[in-house]
């Protein structure tokens, strides 16, 4: 039987969040307001998202301080609980990309080697930096034009429209096109999440004693290149591509994985397991 | 050696691919941002900043959606049950740039709530709350500028001799936005015609008018003010008005430029010529 405690915690979340945006919309709750571009917890508690917030400054307008407030205290809360947690714990879109990896592996889509390999997964970095040009020249929020993540939350909360063709669209791409296409290469706000969780402290642990080398892990993680020390040494996954979704700790029959805070020191410290 | 050369070359082309890529890419996402922007006949909510620093500022979360639908007083009196609000959140279709708000005035036009809910909780400051505030320092709605109102004379029936005054009474600014001219009816020769006529220095732009009007595509109707007003430059000013005449002082003489390719021919020549098309 397989474990599918962080799956299912990463479920509850995800939908748990899209739960109260829409309620505080359709009746007019105040636990938490607004959208992923700049919300209100609790009425009191400013958040916004720190690549929106860089986007629309690089218009050159000149953002009000709750924004501002709010992109500080999502950057912080990320850098530590991992950056890309937004991207597997709370983005609506990784349950469209989820399910297009499922079926992925399903259909057998997989067994061939159909990657395309022009996109790199660095490409996203580009997206990134190039959001924020292209921002500043058209004078509009670039990515926020044509963002699946925000056109998939607001057509939850407000109702989709043609939107969902854009949601449809991932979906495709991520099954018929390149694997991990979407999150794992062009997503930008992935990208910036990666960036601005490479030093956090809750991180996933390999204990490389206990590990058989049956690389069930590498099978299932998105970004599998972030797992290069499976089988060879005990540390971390510092990697700030990881997205802390737990699909390795919750794959793993060998209690090799485990989320637990960074050790800065690097220390090769071999649990002893018996 | 050789094999380090073949690593520059790999890496000079790699990197000639990635920017030629990212100029690629770069230009397409331009073009269309700015496809995306470019929708003018859109009412925003009240206290938008200009449409062009509005596309810039505002970051699309939807509060001012929020607020308006959950206002208390937006309540179907005769079902107790709450009506869709005002603003609605673009979406893909609605071919106005994604996720901002905007206002229909046909389907639901502004009620110009005394409290304005919509734009104290707009965070990024795209909806500007000073623009709103009088002189002692309130929110007031009259001064919202989302939009003007226009009559399109020849399908108003009132312009046809009949007697409808639906936009006059529907106006939260009555005889102040929309007055009621009167004239003679010539063609029965004993009636009145009663015309309203709408003053743009007090309209802003609500829609109730529009929504109140009983054909079947509407007489008057709510367009963004730079759509539907026009600007008299400093050319022409009234002598008679002494604040009017401050306008012709906004160009340096050496600007006001007075001649044409017609003007520099004789006006007798002008007089025989024959009509340019």
């Amino acid at each position: 039987m397989k474990n599918l405690k962080y799956l299912l915690l990463r479920r509850v979340t995800q939908i748990g969040l899209l739960v109260l945006y829409f309620g505080a919309n359709a009746y007019g709750w105040t636990i938490l307001k607004g959208t992923f571009g700049s919300s209100l917890l609790f009425g009191v508690i400013p958040l916004a998202d720190p690549y929106t917030t860089l986007q629309v400054l690089a218009t050159g307008f000149v953002l009000g301080a709750d924004v501002l407030l709010g992109a500080l205290i999502i950057t912080l809360f990320y850098m530590i609980v991992g950056g890309r947690a937004f991207c597997s714990w709370v983005c609506p879109i990784n349950m469209v990309t989820d399910l297009a990896n499922w079926l992925r592996r399903k259909l057998n889509l997989d067994k061939e080697e159909v990657n395309y390999r022009f996109l790199k997964r660095r490409a996203r970095y580009w997206i990134m930096v190039l959001g924020l040009i292209v921002s500043a020249i058209v004078g509009i929020a670039a990515f926020e034009a044509l963002s699946p993540i925000t056109i998939m939350q607001r057509g939850i909360i407000f109702g989709f429209g043609a939107g969902i063709s854009v949601v449809i669209a991932i979906f495709l791409f991520d099954l018929f096109g390149v694997k991990n296409g979407w999150c794992g290469h062009l997503c930008p706000l992935g990208a910036t999440y990666s960036l601005i969780g490479k030093a956090s402290l809750i991180r996933v642990k390999h204990d490389h004693e206990a590990c058989t080398a049956c690389m069930e892990c590498k099978v299932v993680c998105p970004e599998n290149q972030v797992l290069h020390m499976i089988n060879k040494e005990s540390i971390s996954v510092t990697d700030g591509e990881c997205t802390n979704c737990g699909r390795c700790v919750d794959v793993c029959n060998d209690n090799a994985l485990e989320f637990g805070i960074r050790s800065f020191t690097n220390s090769k410290s071999t649990k002893e397991k018996k | 050696m050789a094999n380090s050369d073949n690593n520059r070359r790999k890496f000079m082309a790699t990197t000639l691919q990635s920017v030629g890529l990212a100029a690629l890419g770069g230009m397409l996402w331009s073009g269309y941002c700015d496809e995306a922007a470019a929708s003018p006949l859109v009412l925003r909510p009240p206290g938008a900043l200009p449409e062009k620093d509005f596309l810039d500022a505002c970051i699309k979360c939807g509060m001012c959606a929020e607020a308006c639908v959950n206002r208390e007083s937006n309540v179907d009196k005769e079902t107790g049950k709450q009506r869709p609000g005002t603003l609605q959140m673009a979406k893909g279709g609605d071919h106005r740039l994604i996720g901002t708000p905007f206002f229909t005035p046909r389907e639901v036009p502004c009620y110009m709530c005394d409290d304005i809910p919509c734009v104290p909780v707009c965070p990024s400051g795209a909806l500007d709350m000073p623009s709103l505030l009088n002189d002692k320092n309130e929110l007031d709605i009259n001064k919202a500028n989302m939009g003007l109102a226009v009559v399109h004379k020849e399908s108003c029936i009132a312009f046809w001799g009949l007697q409808c005054d639906a936009c006059y009474r529907a106006c939260p600014l009555l005889d102040e936005a929309i007055s009621l001219e009167y004239m003679k009816n010539e063609r029965t020769g004993k009636h009145a015609f009663l015309l309203p006529v709408v003053h743009s220095d007090v309209c802003t732009g609500c829609g109730l008018c529009e929504k109140a009007c009983v054909t079947e595509k509407p007489a008057i109707f709510v367009l963004p003010r730079e759509h539907s007003m026009g600007k008299v430059g400093s050319h022409y000013v009234k002598g008679w008005d002494i604040k009017d005449q401050e306008r012709a002082g906004e160009r340096k003489i050496e600007e006001i430029e007075t001649k044409t390719k017609r003007s520099e021919k004789a006006p007798a020549d002008y007089l025989n010529r024959e009509i340019e098309y």
